[in-house]
């Protein structure tokens, strides 16, 4: 579905992102951990097209076979990628009936939409008055995710990074989070990706594979006893195990 | 192939000029009578007008706000009158008016609705059709040369009475020279349900338009005024100095409605006053989108106890242009209150201001005051300034102001983008979401076609 290959990331000339090779398929749920600033936000914004960073020479970004390296932020979202924002952004004048219309660049039936957003909104437990105000204008962090997951259900794109949608978010909201995700995103021919620090999203959605990243590399992969794992031990007893691997290796040679 | 980067060119179209009479270029004593007397206009009006010329050489350019010195008052035309009769059905029009409002894009339906209102093409009001049902209310709606002529002594008690011709150098330069405009009476008590719209533009190059409007509600009277603008590019600069005075009575409602859009070389420097009497609301919805230089502070002077007072503005600055915009309120009566919203926006190079005054008399107490003003920075280039003016004499009030600035957000425009929606758009929906508490009051088709041309604005900008 998504191929990351040889991927570095810079931002002001700083390497944010070390040589990430990593092949994200379909049908599957994926869990990326890892400690504060090793880089896992930046992964997904690297991989909606955020013009802020800029990606070492040899990087390359495919999804669905087609290389998206250098494409513009809204043709991948019209390709199928969406992310859901750590902080979304407060929109003033924009209601989410307003924002669908404009989404996909206008290709959205406006009435199916409408419809669409009312029922999930339902399901989301959302407060119907929500959805004719400016988006995410004095929301609850609660409400702000619920709109994330919302427009993610809005767009019905194939590849869907979740970065922190259980950060902020009482346990009954991360409950019904959880479940529409689920029962309603997580259908054949989809891939979900949860970027996340806590275990607890994990039990209601058992991802398939977990990616460990610390100080912008890609270190550990495993299942999900992984992400139990390293809520008993943190990560600098994973990480320091890799160093000691990495070590031997150069040592062995 | 057609510059997507030139979104003027839509708009800026020049029809052959069909213009009747056209005085000569320039400016002098023997046009004003000229004009004066090809109008047949009562002696009192033809002296007036002369004695606007002589304040009018008199007055200096306004040191502060925008660079007016590139104005050349030498190569204008002062008068021109479109067509010599006016017509009564949208058949009658000539095919070039009907061309133009078909380039405008404006709809059929809308057209036919155009049509039948007072549409100003060159100084002239050539067309309206609403009369019949305004008369059974016994309202009068009509160009300001007609009112004049049929009903000069209202005219006579008002004019220039609120704006006198020494207010500022354009207030005499249009007493002068006015030709066109809109003179609205309101009965006591009547309420009029549909908004009076009159449609302007210039057509005519070097061609000064200076429409005069007077609008009076009596008592108790209600009415909304529109007008709306789209000019096409030309060559050389061109001159707008309007002036509208407003009468709002005891109890009245008055609300102004501007949708603007001259082309990037008119110079827009227009003068608007209301008096609101007492329990009267007052309200000036002003948007601002093109022109070249625009100087224009609508102000509402609160007479009489419990009135109201509103400005709400948008002001869009692009390439080479400025809006120096803003409001005024004056306080003399207690209980009354002023609400200021200013939203403007700056791009590529733009320059916007927010100049205000609001001042509250000794014994205008219980009185409060609100101003608000926003401006929104597109680009690194683009400059705006806020001078808001408080001058409060009487201390029990109320004084609220804010005021903030901020950049176009790249977050945001990373936020929108990531839901599909391209570069160009992503800013249309930021700027429209912006001014959206003041587009919110204004008419639909207004609004839509307010929104549209922010939209194509914007699409200006990235290419």
């Amino acid at each position: 579905m998504l191929k990351i290959s040889n991927l570095s990331v810079f931002i002001d000339k700083k390497k944010v992102l070390d040589r990430i090779n990593y092949n994200f398929e379909e049908n599957k749920v994926y869990c990326i951990m890892g400690p504060n600033g090793s880089g896992k936000s930046t992964l997904a914004a690297v991989i909606m097209g955020h013009p802020a960073y800029s990606l070492g020479k040899s990087s390359r970004i495919e999804f669905e076979g087609k290389n998206i390296t250098d494409i513009a932020t809204y043709k991948r979202a019209n390709k199928g990628i969406f992310l859901t924002f750590q902080t979304p952004m407060s929109l003033s004048g924009v209601n989410i009936f307003q924002l669908a219309r404009f989404a996909k660049n206008n290709k959205l039936d406006p009435r199916l939409a409408r419809q669409k957003i009312v029922s999930d909104a339902s399901k989301l437990k959302i407060n119907e008055e929500l959805l004719s105000r400016s988006l995410n204008d004095n929301f609850s962090g609660g409400e702000k995710k619920k709109m994330e997951v919302l427009q993610a259900s809005m767009l019905n794109p194939k590849f869907i990074i979740f970065d922190e949608i259980d950060t902020g978010v009482d346990v009954d909201s991360m409950r019904t989070i959880a479940k529409f995700i689920d029962n309603t995103l997580n259908k054949k021919g989809k891939t979900i990706v949860l970027i996340t620090h806590y275990n607890r999203i994990l039990r209601f959605l058992k991802p398939d594979r977990v990616l460990i990243l610390v100080s912008g590399r890609l270190v550990k992969i495993g299942d999900h006893k992984l992400a139990e794992r390293i809520e008993k031990e943190g990560y600098d007893k994973i990480n320091s195990n890799v160093k000691i691997q990495n070590s031997k290796k150069i040592s062995k040679n | 192939m057609s510059d997507p980067l030139n979104f003027d060119y839509k708009y800026g179209f020049s029809m052959p000029d069909l213009a009747v009479f056209k005085a000569k270029k320039g400016l002098s004593k023997q046009i004003v009578y000229q004009i004066s007397k090809i109008k047949n206009e009562p002696e009192w009006m033809t002296e007036m007008r002369l004695k606007a010329y002589d304040i009018f050489l008199e007055k200096k350019l306004p040191t502060w706000g925008a660079d007016l010195s590139k104005i050349n008052f030498e190569n204008m035309v002062y008068f021109s009158k479109s067509t010599d009769k006016v017509k009564t059905s949208w058949e009658d029009l000539p095919a070039e008016i009907k061309e133009t409002y078909d380039r405008i894009g404006v709809p059929q339906a809308e057209k036919k609705y155009l049509a039948g209102v007072s549409a100003q093409y060159d100084s002239e009001v050539i067309y309206k059709s609403v009369q019949k049902e305004l008369d059974k209310i016994g309202v009068i709606f009509c160009d300001m040369d007609t009112g004049l002529s049929k009903y000069p002594e209202i005219v006579k008690e008002y004019f220039a009475s609120l704006i006198p011709t020494h207010d500022n150098k354009f207030a005499a330069l249009n007493t002068a020279f006015w030709s066109g405009g809109s003179f609205v009476y309101v009965p006591k008590g009547v309420h009029v349900k549909m908004p009076l719209q009159a449609y302007f533009r210039i057509n005519s190059e070097r061609f000064g338009q200076f429409e005069r409007t007077l609008i009076i509600a009596e008592e108790g009277s209600q009415v909304h005024y529109i007008e709306g603008c789209t000019a096409p590019i030309y060559t050389t600069d061109s001159l707008h100095a309007a002036v509208v005075e407003i009468f709002v009575k005891k109890g009245a409602r008055v609300r102004y409605t501007t949708v603007q859009n001259w082309s990037n070389n008119v110079y827009n420097l227009v003068t608007k006053r209301a008096r609101a009497d007492a329990d009267s609301i007052m309200e000036w919805i002003d948007c601002n989108i093109g022109s070249q230089v625009t100087m224009k502070y609508p102000s509402v002077y609160l007479m009489g106890e419990g009135a109201k007072g509103e400005v709400l503005s948008i002001a869009y600055a692009g390439k080479n242009q400025h809006q120096d915009a803003g409001a005024k309120m004056f306080h003399f009566a207690p209980r009354t209150s002023s609400r200021i919203v200013s939203k403007s926006i700056s791009r590529a190079g733009g320059r916007t201001s927010y100049r205000g005054l609001v001042q509250v008399m000794p014994g205008a107490t219980d009185s409060s005051v609100y101003v608000s003003c926003d401006a929104l920075l597109m680009d690194e280039k683009s400059r705006s300034d806020t001078y808001p003016y408080m001058k409060i004499k009487e201390n029990n009030v109320m004084v609220q102001h804010e005021a903030t600035v901020e950049k176009i957000g790249e977050e945001k425009l990373f936020y929108l983008t990531s839901r599909g929606i391209d570069r160009v758009a992503a800013e249309g929906i930021l700027v429209n979401g912006f001014i959206e508490p003041v587009t919110r009051e204004i008419p639909l088709e207004y609004s839509v076609e307010l929104n549209r041309l922010m939209q194509l604005e914007m699409s200006g900008s990235v290419g």
